[in-house]
């Protein structure tokens, strides 16, 4: 318990000198976080735009497709704010900062962790919301105990799944030295497959992002049960049950560890 | 002539160097053309008669578009040419006897093009044997697929001279970051990259067909196909013609105006 109130409190250290650093450059800060929010908001008309044509797609409408596609843009972006040190690994590992990291007496994935801490996916999380708000105005859901826990747990399952993925992917930095552009199928892919809920691309698809990299557990099943669809009440704990994700990332890392070689100088 | 050429030699050479990032280009645009059919399907499963494109039309564009993805792709500009104007070393490319926009030109393209060709034909050839309707169908006729070469040039002439007012922007500007995010948000939506134009409604696909956005990728993509008739390509191809020299004379215009009053940054 001691340990894990020290992890937190460190993290917090972390993250406040990050956040100050950013308040430095001020303008710059806003730029990127309203570029953030330009860059992907293409996404949304081009939903929009598909919806005029085809009123609904496997019995989602145009708001529910927008809260599917809400709940993995945030999950994402969360993830990209808290994780971000595991993005930029890569760097880490070349320059052999990571020399530095394993000889103080902290644990190494806090330490990465908060070697970044980037804030300007706040103009992501922005849009996320609006849409969030926007789909669950429009399809008229009404708010019960079970359905606000799905919602968070929901938060916290694809928070955590996500952040797996970019561990795995800074795990593989120990090994190819340099980031792996295809791990993007899995992150970036991820928010471009979430744009639909997973269970209208066919029983196969749902299968695999159930069993195998649990997507749908962090977006359709949820969704299904927040919508009042008849679902048993159990979907609300499965984003909770994605969290599984996590165990072979953290193994995989700390595999990648041990076999860490210096490579700067 | 002759020393732009030279640029385009040496800028080709140097891209295709980088193998191992093509081949990491490659699975992550077949990737990414498997969600897009997948998406694509689900829609034309829901109602084949509000589908705009026939399907095989509609994979076909999706394939030809990851497989040309650097070709149009705005958001792969060259920071090299942005780190320049930034540390001032935009200088020593100032001194040379060559024009500054023609040089950056013909690199642009040279990039572009040596890139193109090292992750095009994987992707053209795997989706080649895809099953049918999801794989790439064969060209709708021998004189679609030569309209396709010539459009898919023009529209790669074109999207680059949109790049080089970006850049040449960025004189008077100095920090691109703001520039860039607009433009390359813009782009990527008007050009057809998020959903392909005939997936818009009617009255706005009429509009956002005249705007230079639709003479990149739009055009070459769904000749190839069949999807245009004739006078619809006729039509595509004025365009393109008519926005590569609007583009390209403003373009020069604002470098001439750039170069005289230029403040080298730096030290």
């Amino acid at each position: 318990m001691k340990k894990i109130y020290r992890f937190f409190k460190l993290y917090s250290h972390y993250i406040s000198i990050n956040a100050r650093c950013m308040m430095q450059y001020k303008t710059s800060f806003f730029l990127s976080s309203a570029g953030q929010f330009l860059g992907s908001f293409n996404v949304f008309p081009g939903i929009f735009f598909m919806f005029q044509r085809f009123p609904s797609i496997h019995g989602f409408t145009y708001s529910e497709v927008l809260l599917c596609f809400s709940f993995i843009l945030l999950e994402f972006s969360l993830a990209e704010i808290f994780a971000r040190g595991f993005d930029t690994f890569s760097g880490i590992v070349r320059n052999g900062e990571f020399d530095r990291i394993l000889v103080r007496p902290q644990n190494e994935i806090i330490q990465v962790l908060g070697s970044k801490f980037e804030l300007t996916r706040i103009g992501k999380i922005l849009q996320a919301v609006v849409m969030f708000i926007y789909g669950i105005k429009k399809s008229n859901v009404i708010w019960t105990f079970p359905k606000i826990s799905a919602v968070i747990f929901t938060l916290i399952g694809g928070t955590v799944v996500f952040t797996a993925l970019f561990m795995i992917y800074a795990a593989l930095c120990f090994f190819t030295l340099d980031g792996l552009e295809f791990m993007n199928i899995f992150t970036d892919g991820a928010k471009e497959f979430g744009k639909y809920p997973a269970g209208a691309y066919g029983k196969k698809t749902l299968l695999f992002t159930t069993f195998f990299i649990p997507y749908a557990l962090i977006q359709y099943y949820p969704v299904l049960y927040i919508l009042g669809h008849d679902v048993p009440f159990t979907y609300i704990f499965l984003p909770l049950a994605a969290c599984w994700f996590f165990i072979p990332a953290f193994l995989l890392w700390k595999y990648g560890v041990r076999h860490y070689k210096s490579s700067g100088s | 002539m002759k020393k732009y050429l030279a640029f385009f030699r040496l800028r080709s050479a140097m891209g295709l160097q980088y193998r191992a990032a093509a081949l990491a280009g490659i699975a992550t645009q077949f990737a990414w053309g498997f969600i897009e059919i997948m998406a694509m399907h689900v829609f034309y499963t829901e109602n084949t008669d509000t589908f705009p494109m026939d399907f095989p039309a509609t994979t076909s564009y999706i394939w030809l578009q990851q497989a040309f993805l650097v070709l149009f792709s705005t958001w792969m500009m060259e920071n090299e040419i942005f780190d320049s104007i930034v540390n001032g070393n935009i200088i020593y490319e100032l001194c040379r006897p060559v024009n500054i926009y023609n040089m950056w030109f013909s690199r642009s393209i040279a990039d572009r093009l040596s890139r193109a060709v090292l992750r095009c034909f994987p992707i053209l050839i795997i989706s080649l044997f895809l099953p049918l309707p999801y794989g790439l169908s064969a060209p709708a006729g021998l004189q679609y697929f030569l309209l396709f070469l010539i459009t898919l040039a023009l529209g790669l002439a074109v999207t680059v001279s949109f790049c080089m007012l970006v850049y040449v922007l960025t004189f008077f500007t100095i920090s691109p970051q703001g520039l860039r995010i607009l433009f390359t948000s813009s782009v990527e939506f008007f050009a057809g990259a998020i959903i392909p134009l005939p997936f818009f409604p009617e009255n706005i696909q009429k509009i956002m067909e005249l705007l230079p956005f639709a003479s990149m990728q739009n055009v070459a993509l769904r000749i190839y196909s069949g999807s245009m008739d004739n006078t619809q390509i006729q039509k595509a191809v004025i365009l393109q013609l008519a926005w590569l020299v609007i583009i390209t004379l403003t373009g020069k215009i604002l470098c001439y105006f750039a170069e005289k009053k230029i403040t080298i940054q730096g030290g």
